[in-house]
Parts: C-alpha cells; sequence; structure tokens
C-alpha cells in the first residue's frame, strides 16, 4: 500500500459509506415490516423517528459516493507519475486485477445512489411517508453492489504496488489490445456516430414530451441510459483521437489531463450526471400517481428531464465544436 | 427556489444565533477543529511541495549515473572507465562528472560545487541565488574560496542562475575544471562518477547489468531509481506523520461526538420551545446542518490559512526537522507556494467529513426531542 493522502481519503470515505449502510441495514428492516402509519403506538413513533436519521445518514453518504467517483479519478490521474509504464490514470488502474472492477462498479453506484438520493427527496416532499418501503426496498439491491464497491475498492487500494510495471493507456486502448475498452475504442465511426445521433434526438424528443405532456418517462429513461453507453463508446472510438490529434490514440483519461483543458470531467461527467437525471425520471415514474405525490412528482421530473437534456446538449455541442474546427480529420 | 434559499437563510440566523449564546463551548470546538485541519495540511502541503522539488530536479538528472566502490564506499572512478563503459552495446554517451561539496567556513554553510558541460571560463563562476544572497554578491564581484593546500582562490562571479526551483539551483556553485582541480587537489586522470546515456531507454537496465560485470567495483544507479527513493522517503515521512495524524483525527472525533450529544438543559429546552411552537424534525436537523457547517467552514478555512502560512512563508518549522531530514544540504531553500483543489478536496474528507458523520447521530437525537417532556423538566 501507499501512503498517499487521496488514497486515505478514499479509503475513509468507502468506510464512512460503507458503515452507514451496514448501520442503515440493521433499521431498515423493522422499517420494512413494521411500518403502519395508521398506527399511533410507541413503536411506529420510533420507527418515524428513525427514519429522519437514515434519511439523513444515506444522504450525506450517498453525496460521499457522487464525490468519491471525482476524487478516485483524480487520485489515479494524480499517482502515474510513481509508475512504470503508466502515462496516465488508464496505467494505475491497470496495476491490479481490482482496478477497473473498482471504477465501473463506482460508476455503476454513482447512477444508483444518484437514483436513490432523487426517490429520497420525493418521499421527504411529502407529508405521509408515501415511498417508505419503496425506497427502503431499492436500498436493500443497492446493498449488494455497494459493499461490493467497498471490498473490492479496498482490495485495489492496499495491493498496490510501487514496484509493478503496468501498461499505458496506448497499449490498453489500442486496436491490438483485448477488453471491453479496446473493443469500444475499435467501433467504426461512421455508424457509430449515427446510431449516438439517433439516440440524442430519441432523448430529445422524449425529454420534450416529458415536460410538454409529462407523459414518455420510460422512453428518456431508457434514451438517456443509451446515450451515456453510446456516448462512452463514442469518446474511446472517435472524440479523443480528434481532441489528440492522433488518431491511434483512444484513452478516454488522458482528456483529464490539463493539457486538454479538463475537457474530459466534463465529456464524461455530463454524460454520467445527465444519464443519471433521465434514469431518475424512469424510476420516479412507477409512483406518480400516489395521491400524495401528484404535485411533487412532475415537478422533480420536469427539473430531472431539464438538467439531462442541457448536460447530454452540452458534451454534444462540446465535442462536436472540436470536430469541426480542427484541421485533424478521421475521414480519409 | 427564492423561497427554499429564504427558509434556509433563516434557519441560519437561527443557527449563528444560538451559536453565539454558547461562544465557550463552540469557541473550544473551533480551535481544536482548526488546529486539526492545520496539522493535516500542514502535513500534506509540506510533503507534496517536498516532492514536486524533487520531481523538477530529478526530471533533467542522467539516465544511468555509473559510481566506483572501494570497500563499499563510494570513490573516485578512473576516466579509462568511460572508454570500456562505451564500447557496451546500446550506449550512448558517457561523460565523467566532477563535483562535490564545498564547506564554507566562514558562513558555516555548504556548497554544491559542479563543472558542468558547458563550464564557464576558467577563473569564472556561475553561482545559485542562495550563494549570491549569503555572500551579498552580484554578477561582476569576485568571491575567494580557501583551497584544499590552504591558498586562496579568487574567483569571479559570470552571473547568477534564475531561481525558478529553489531546491535545484540555491547552492550550486559551476566552474572550469581546472579550477576545480585546483580548489580540492583533485587528482587528473579520475571523475567523481560518470553519467551513461542509453540509446534505447527500454535497455537501461540490461546495460547496467553489463556494466557491473565489466567492472565489478562500480555501482550503476538508474534514474528511475533515485526518482523512487526519493519518493519513497517523502511519502513514508509524510506517511508516518499521515498516520500520527489519524490519531489526532480520532480524538477530535471523540470530542466533537462529546460536544455534540452533551446537550445542556438550556439546549434542550430551546429545541423543545422550537418544536412547540411549529418547527419539525427535519427542521431542527437543517439548524443542526447549518451549525456543524458554519463551524466546520470556518474551521477548515482557518486552519488551512494557518497551514500556508506555516508552511510556504514560514518553511514549516514545526515539520522540516522530520520532514526534510538530511535534505538541509540545501541553506536556504524554500517551497515554492502552489496548492490545487485536489489537495483541498482531500483535505476536506479527511477532517470535515469524518466531523459531520461523528456529529449527525447526536443532532438526530437532539432533533427528536419531545417537547412537551423537555418543557415538563
Amino acid at each position: 500500500m501507499i501512503l498517499e493522502p487521496g488514497i486515505l481519503a478514499l479509503i475513509l470515505l468507502s468506510l464512512i459509506t460503507s458503515g452507514t449502510i451496514l448501520y442503515a441495514l440493521r433499521h431498515i428492516v423493522p422499517i420494512l415490516y413494521a411500518w403502519d402509519l395508521k398506527s399511533g403506538s410507541e413503536g411506529q413513533l420510533q420507527l418515524e423517528r428513525r427514519t429522519y436519521l437514515l434519511s439523513t445518514l444515506l444522504t450525506w453518504a450517498f453525496v460521499a459516493e457522487l464525490t468519491s467517483l471525482l476524487l478516485l479519478v483524480y487520485t489515479a490521474e494524480n499517482l502515474h507519475e510513481r509508475f512504470t509504464g503508466a502515462m496516465c490514470a488508464a496505467g494505475v488502474f491497470n496495476l491490479n486485477a481490482f482496478g477497473y472492477p473498482a471504477l465501473l462498479l463506482k460508476l455503476g453506484n454513482f447512477l444508483l445512489a444518484g437514483c436513490w438520493l432523487v426517490l429520497n427527496r420525493a418521499d421527504n416532499s411529502a407529508r405521509d411517508y408515501p415511498l417508505i418501503r419503496g425506497k427502503y426496498l431499492f436500498l436493500l439491491v443497492l446493498t449488494v453492489p455497494l459493499l461490493a464497491e467497498g471490498v473490492v475498492l479496498g482490495l485495489y487500494l492496499l495491493n498496490l504496488q510501487p514496484d509493478v510495471i503496468t501498461s499505458c493507456c496506448g497499449s490498453l486502448f489500442g486496436s491490438r489490445a483485448v477488453g471491453l475498452g479496446s473493443e469500444l475504442a475499435v467501433w467504426p465511426m461512421r455508424p457509430l456516430g449515427l446510431v449516438l445521433l439517433l439516440a440524442y434526438v430519441l432523448n430529445l424528443g422524449s425529454g420534450s414530451f416529458v415536460l410538454r405532456k409529462g407523459r414518455g418517462s420510460y422512453l428518456f429513461a431508457l434514451s438517456g441510459l443509451l446515450v451515456l453507453f453510446l456516448g462512452i463508446s463514442a469518446i474511446l472510438s472517435f472524440v479523443a483521437p480528434y481532441f489528440y490529434e492522433l488518431p491511434s490514440h483512444h484513452c478516454p483519461f488522458c482528456l483529464l489531463k490539463a493539457d486538454y483543458g479538463y475537457v474530459g470531467y466534463l465529456l464524461c461527467g455530463g454524460l454520467l450526471v445527465g444519464a443519471t437525471a433521465a434514469a431518475a425520471v424512469g424510476v420516479l415514474q412507477p409512483f406518480a400517481t400516489r395521491p400524495s405525490l401528484r404535485q411533487i412528482i412532475p415537478a422533480l421530473q420536469r427539473r430531472a428531464v431539464w438538467l439531462g437534456l442541457t448536460l447530454f446538449t452540452l458534451c454534444f455541442l462540446v465535442a462536436t465544436l472540436r470536430i469541426i474546427t480542427t484541421d485533424f480529420t478521421l475521414f480519409g | 427556489m427564492t423561497g427554499w434559499c429564504e427558509r434556509q437563510r433563516n434557519i441560519l440566523d437561527v443557527a449563528l444565533a444560538s451559536l453565539r449564546r454558547r461562544r465557550g463551548k463552540n469557541l473550544s470546538l473551533l480551535v481544536v477543529y482548526s488546529l486539526t485541519v492545520f496539522l493535516g495540511a500542514s502535513v500534506m502541503f509540506y510533503s507534496a511541495g517536498l516532492k514536486r522539488e524533487a520531481r523538477l530536479l530529478l526530471s533533467a538528472a542522467p539516465e544511468l549515473v555509473v559510481q566506483r566502490l572501494s570497500a563499499g564506499r563510494h570513490d573516485l572512478i578512473p576516466v579509462a572507465y568511460a572508454e570500456g563503459i562505451r564500447t557496451i552495446r546500446g550506449v550512448g554517451t558517457v561523460a565523467p562528472r566532477l563535483w562535490g561539496y564545498y564547506y564554507d567556513a566562514v558562513y558555516g554553510a555548504n556548497y554544491t560545487v559542479q563543472v558542468p558541460t558547458l563550464p564557464p571560463p576558467a577563473g569564472e563562476i556561475v553561482i545559485g541565488p542562495g550563494i549570491a544572497r549569503l555572500r551579498k554578491v552580484a554578477a561582476g564581484d569576485l568571491l575567494p574560496f580557501l583551497s584544499y593546500r590552504r591558498e586562496d582562490l579568487l574567483l569571479q562571479v559570470r552571473e547568477i542562475l534564475p531561481a525558478e526551483s529553489e531546491l535545484v539551483s540555491t547552492d550550486l556553485l559551476l566552474l572550469a575544471e581546472a579550477d576545480f582541480r585546483a580548489l580540492f587537489s583533485f587528482p587528473s586522470g579520475v571523475a567523481t562518477d560518470l553519467t551513461v546515456t542509453v540509446r534505447n531507454p527500454q535497455e537501461v537496465a540490461t546495460v547496467a547489468r553489463k556494466i557491473v560485470e565489466r567492472f565489478p567495483d562500480t555501482r550503476p544507479i538508474l534514474r528511475e531509481e533515485m526518482q523512487a527513493t526519493y519518493a519513497a522517503v517523502f511519502d513514508w515521512r509524510g506517511g508516518l506523520l499521515l498516520v500520527l495524524f489519524g490519531v489526532v483525527l480520532l480524538a477530535f472525533i471523540i470530542f466533537a461526538w462529546d460536544k455534540a450529544a452533551g446537550l445542556s438543559a438550556e439546549e434542550r429546552r430551546e429545541i423543545g420551545i422550537l418544536k412547540g411552537i411549529g418547527w419539525e424534525t427535519g427542521d431542527i436537523l437543517t439548524l443542526k446542518f447549518w451549525e456543524g457547517t458554519s463551524i466546520s467552514l470556518t474551521a477548515f478555512l482557518l486552519g488551512t490559512l494557518l497551514a500556508y502560512v506555516h508552511v510556504f512563508l514560514l518553511q514549516a518549522p514545526l515539520l522540516a526537522a522530520t520532514l526534510k531530514g538530511w535534505a538541509v544540504l540545501y541553506p536556504d531553500f524554500r517551497l515554492v507556494s502552489r496548492i490545487d483543489a485536489f489537495q483541498l478536496t482531500v483535505l476536506f474528507v479527511l477532517t470535515v467529513i469524518p466531523y459531520t458523520v461523528a456529529t449527525l447521530v447526536p443532532s438526530w437525537r437532539a432533533a427528536t426531542i419531545d417537547p412537551d417532556s423537555v418543557m415538563r423538566d
């Protein structure tokens, strides 16, 4: 293990999040079993009080979870000079078998935790705890990937060996490499760009429909997730080479460097937060008909749609502007 | 949105008034909290600064340095070895280096003396800004030195090196080979060590192995090894202090927990009255959130500012002896002051987040007090 402030902070955050989840689990089960809002018993009163604590604790834990993704990426980027062979965060994640699984779990959990936070917000806005069972059931499901992330991240950070020679991003995302990253990197530009554009137009259309008619939430959520997947593939396949002006360089992590104006944070962060907002619109939809949520959920959904559409559009504009304005071209 | 902001502002008003009412308790918390942040920030800023300087210094170091050993100690290397090394396949250039340390008995300082690749003409020297400050000289002045033969050697300052990174140039003295040999009575035909460039960087380790095979009394040192050693030394020292800081943090968290959990009768009555006049549990939690945030942000700002002054303006008098260690070769080395967003984020996570988590449960206990039971008491 390397005693680096960033690593210590990540371990601390992971311990706090996992500890909070375990503490919450202990109190969720009685709520799921014995919750009865009509009852005025001492037990029910205790449960109602307990929900305030759980809601606050979990909100903090999930906000910590969201920020720790940024911290993980930045720490890896910061550490690359320490390891022979690593040119950016890509090589640092490749140092042992747990690096990329930890990153992928963190990305997935970002999406799930974001949805839970929106659900919690809706529940707290209503007077009669309408989503109490729903959000805690969701939390039970969330527990597995969150705890798995804690374990995998711990294994990754504790097993960082300074003498390991790792691969640079050129070989990890190159055409001769094996793995998901390199598979996505060799997707052809024209068909991928076209499909991505279609997904974006679908997302834009369904989003406007949600805003005007209040319907089409599921389509918006699905197309949002599709934009995220295709957007990341596009960054690997052709957007990154346009920023580097190098047809063979597909690394998404080098975009996080100051040399490229930290544009990677905007592109990947925008896609991820946008997709989380889109997914949250879908997650809220089944509860939209509950009497106490009739006003609250559509308002929340509208805000999420605006956020998702704004971020996706921003990412598209930034990438397209670069492709148009640079002298470099991938069209031979 | 405006309504929400107005509401938060009002609750913040109540929170600040409540903090003011218990001035003594909160001030003591603020002092301890700021000191904790100050300690963590000082360690982080200082070790990051040292590592940055070392990295800058070593990026220009040769790929491979060959030293001669005599009974396990560093000895002067015959220049003839360079010819032998040059014949090894893959080796680019081999250059003998002349360098050493000159102890200035008048000022009690050590200078690093070196003959550069493009040396100044004989009788002239180029000096680092530290020496210029110490000896109060400018370009064109004469500087006297005492050679190992107890003879005076007068050298004219040709120029003063730019202070781009103090650590690299502060104590440096560059001179011609003849002056170097005269100053130290350095025998001819030997050098301090040899620098070797290798055509293919991936073959540095192989070349190093071949050199040892051919000249068993030599020790090749790779640039990567030097970088790793420096990083390891500063990391180990900084890490050690950070682990100690962990203990301080734990003590602080227990202190903060205790402060937050020990509600006075007056505080309980206040919360009871607030709930009695219509505040809900969620509002009291928000109130507690703003109280904690006000204290946290003030302490974070104070601690970071103090650490900045301590590390970059005062050169870390509390930490220098532990962290700098044998790097005190440099008479006046000042860290270039730089803090980035990453360091501040990490510091925030290491100090504010544990405090917030430690005070959440006590805040909730306070927020769920029954108004009638408090008022009846």
